[in-house]
Order: structure tokens, then sequence, then C-alpha cells
């Protein structure tokens, strides 16, 4: 019989805070984390606004030669999943280190390292590029570090699917956990995009939201004056652990993980597929994972990336799923306060589920202000919602027509 | 490299403890002629070639391959600089 998995720890470094309790209070508050990028100067972008973390230091978890040689990609990660094994009071020294497992998502890697060196090797030559290049670069080092810093021997495994990497970070953690291959894995997401070429990839897309003059405002998803997402970055960490080898140990237990769909469009490299059916294969998929029924399903962090093309597939996509039960559930977009944090994106929203779940609180979209015909749910405009949440789902879409839903369930023994 | 760049033996030996105490993040006390890279200061083959690149650019000087991947200790790389400058 398969294992039940439960999460009993978490690690958050966000635009809206570092830190399990600063990014709840700020995201049930409805704070913004966007503001104009401060890590170049960006006057020459079309978007000049993201979702930087502000106050980050990674001193008290990585000394400073490690630091030196991890991309901040690899240093978020490391950072977050040392405040989630502290969370979840996992003492390393009497787990079965062999049976304790890292799962994390990324979408991109070291983009900031890969830049620096590229400019290298233009204006220096092939001499000068560091010895330290590849291996702070490579999108897999995150997991990497995380093991090494924390001595994790189990299996370890990055998944790379744009911004559903940490969708299917935690599903297939959840999935390594239930056939009983770990007692323990470390699972989550990260991302440090904003860098120059980064932010010109994306803009050059169309991507973006170009309402540089109002940050705050800028990412509004599900509202018919949204222009396009905006970047954010951070990371987001958990402990997910067979129940048994939680109760066992006696650990706290947030929620329980209970299903995971994953799907793709094959439609369009950047566009979703129209008739969303790609993104409700995912819902569908998770539901029947979980043995549940739609009406059972009470909270939906939705993908809502604040973009022309992508909220009304999603909202489709939802009601042919959910039918009926669609108007009864409390939909809503946590990007409109952290911005989309692309391949982190995943966790830090299946974060949001497992909170909303423990605490019965549902956090808003932000900046709802203007109906849009095609996207009408119930988004929990500008306040978040004290409300029973029995079970949560969040969705992931990738570029690439990758699909992730994942869904969690209140812990009931 | 000491004629070259026409400083003492002195003055060279702190600015190489100067870059190996940045580089690799240890104290300065422990830098000394006869310390072991790998065994007294913690550094790797990653480091050591770091290290390398960061005295080649401190001094204009090129340590051939050959020569960098013999370098074991502090004194070495002074060593291989001084036979360079010859």
């Amino acid at each position: 019989m398969s294992k039940r998995v439960v999460i009993t720890g978490m690690g958050i470094v966000s635009p809206v805070g570092t830190g399990l309790d600063n990014f709840w209070t700020a995201l049930t508050s409805g704070v913004s984390g966007i503001a104009r990028i401060t890590r170049f100067d960006p006057s020459d972008y079309t978007t000049q606004i993201a979702g930087e973390v502000k106050d980050f230091d990674f001193s008290g978890y990585i000394d400073k030669k490690e630091g030196r040689r991890m991309d901040r990609f690899s240093q978020y990660a490391v950072v977050a999943a040392g405040m989630a094994i502290e969370d979840a009071s996992l003492n390393l020294d009497s787990i079965d280190r062999e049976r304790t497992g890292v799962i994390v998502g990324s979408g991109i890697g070291g983009m900031e390292t890969f830049e620096d060196q590229c400019r290298v090797l233009v204006n220096r030559g092939p001499g000068r590029i560091s010895p330290f290049f590849v291996p702070m670069m490579i999108a897999n080092m995150a997991a990497g570090q995380i093991a090494i810093k924390y001595g994790l021997q189990g299996p370890n495994i990055t998944t790379l699917t744009a911004c559903a990497s940490s969708g299917n970070a935690l599903g297939d953690a959840f999935k390594l956990l239930q056939r009983d291959d770990a007692d323990i894995v470390i699972t989550g997401g990260t991302e440090a995009p904003i860098t120059q070429l980064a932010v010109a990839g994306f803009c050059a897309a169309r991507a973006m939201s170009t309402n540089n003059d109002n940050p705050q405002g800028a990412s509004r998803p599900f509202d018919a004056n949204r222009d396009g997402f905006v970047m954010g970055e951070g990371a987001a960490m958990m402990v997910m652990e067979t129940l048994e080898h939680a109760e066992k140990r006696g650990a706290q237990i947030y929620a329980e993980i209970v299903g995971y769909g994953s799907s793709c469009d094959a439609y369009h490299i950047t566009a979703p597929d129209p008739n969303g059916k790609g993104a409700a294969n995912a819902m569908k998929m998770a539901l029947k994972d979980a043995a549940l029924s739609p009406a059972e399903v009470q909270y939906i962090n939705a993908h809502g990336t604040s973009t022309p093309a992508g909220d009304p597939v999603e909202v489709g996509a939802i009601k042919n799923v959910f039918g009926d039960a669609a108007g009864k559930l409390a939909v809503s977009s946590t990007k409109s306060m952290t911005g989309h944090m692309l391949g982190a994106a995943g966790a830090i929203e299946g974060a949001v589920c497992v909170m909303a779940v423990k605490e019965n609180l549902v956090p808003p979209t932000i900046n709802y202000e203007t109906p849009d015909p095609e996207c009408d749910l119930d988004f929990v405009p500008n306040k978040a919602r004290k409300m029973n949440v029995d079970v949560a789902l969040t969705n992931s879409f990738g570029f690439g027509g990758h699909n992730v839903t994942l869904a969690f369930k209140k812990f009931k023994a | 490299m000491i004629s070259r760049k026409g400083v003492n033996g002195l003055a060279t030996f702190d600015k190489v403890k100067a870059i190996i105490v940045d580089q690799l993040s240890v104290d300065e006390a422990d830098v000394s002629l006869e310390a072991s890279f790998v065994d007294d200061l913690g550094a790797d083959s990653l480091d050591i070639v770091e290290l390398v690149m960061a005295l080649e650019e401190e001094f204009g000087l090129e340590i051939p391959d050959e020569e960098a991947e013999k370098i074991r200790t502090v004194a070495m790389p002074l060593n291989s600089s001084k036979k360079d400058s010859n």
C-alpha cells in the first residue's frame, strides 16, 4: 500500500519577505513585493520593475567562501532548505541520510553567473573564465548544494519545466515518498532571474507588464487591465515526509499532499492552448490521484500570471473541470503580490496552499479592480478571506506547455 | 616576477598572502610558506585553479598549466613565479 505523505516544515525566501512567518503575514495582508529594479539600471528596458528579494542575508546558513562559489539561485535554495529543516525540527543526526532525498525545480539555473562569465569571455578571452563557472551555473546545483550542505544521500533530482518546474518537484517528491523510496525529501523550487539578459529576453517575448509607473499595481491577475506578468525571484522549500516517519519522530504536521497531475499542451512554445485542455487534464489527474470530487475543493491557488492570454485559459479550464462547483471555489493568484517566481512559483504557491489548509485563511488577488467578462470566478479580491479550507489545489504552467496541479488536504489522522 | 616587478620578496609574499586570504576565506595567520593548500587551507582543485588565475592577474604573468598542477604549498607559486622571471 502506498504511504501517506505530509509536509512538516517550510522555508521561504521571497519578494514579500524571508522566513515563513514574514511571508505569510505579508501575503494575507495584501502586500505587494514589486518595485523598480535595483540590481541593474533598467532604464533601457521596456519592463523596469520586478519583485526582488530585499532582505536576504545568507550568513546564518552559508559561509563566505561557500557563498562566493554559489550562484544566487543556489544561495536562495540552501537558505530556504535550512529554514525548512529548522521549522520541521529535523535532527539531521537522527535520520537515515541515505533515505533522505532532495528534489528541487529551477527554470533557468545560474543566470547571473552565466552573464558575468559571458562578459569575461568577450572582454578578456577564454583563459579568464572561472573554474567555478560550470558548477555555479548548472540548474541541478541547487539540489546538489542542499545535499552537500546537509549531508543528504538519498535520491537527488532537479526538475526543469520552466514555470512548472517546482510543481513537478513537489509532485515527484510526493510520488517518491508514496512508493517508499525515501523517508524524507527536501523539495521546492528556486530562481534568480532578475538579470539583464533574462529580463531583456522576457521583454522581447512581450510577456511582461510595462506598467513601470505603478510597480505595486502592475501584477493584476484576472483584472481587465492586466498587461503581462511581473518577474519575481526567491525560493520555497518544504520538508516532505511519510506520515509514518513524521509520526515516529513526533513532528508537527502542516498538511497532507494527496494529488499530483502533470500534462502537456503539445501546442506552442510559449502560448497556452486556447481550449485549456492540458491545464484541465492536469487538474483532473490530480483530483483522480487524490480520489477527490470537484465539490470537495474549496480553494485554488491559480497560476494566474496576469497575462492577457493566459488568465482566461486557466479560468476556462477550471470551469471545464469543476462545472457547477466552479462558482463556489475561492480562486486567488498570489503572483499579484510576489510577482512570477518562474521555476520557484510552483513551490511557493504550494506553500501558500499548505498554509491556507492549515490556517483556514485564503490570501487575496490584489489589484483586482475591473472585472473581465472572460474571467468570471471568485478571485478573493484584495482582502484575505477566513474560510474553511479542507482541500486546496495549485496550478503551475510553463513555456513548452507543461502543466502541473497539486492537491493538499487538511491533515486528519 | 620579483625582479620584473621590482619589489622585495617580503612585499610579494604579503600580496600573495592577501590574495590567498581573500580567495580561500582563511585566517591570515594560517598562511605560512609551508602551508599546504589542500590540507591546511581547505582548498580543492578548483580553488587552486582560481587562485593561480588571481596570482597571474595580480602579477601580470603566466604560470604554465604544468607548473600550476604541481602547486601544493604557499611557497610553490612564489618559487614558480621566481623561476618564471629568471
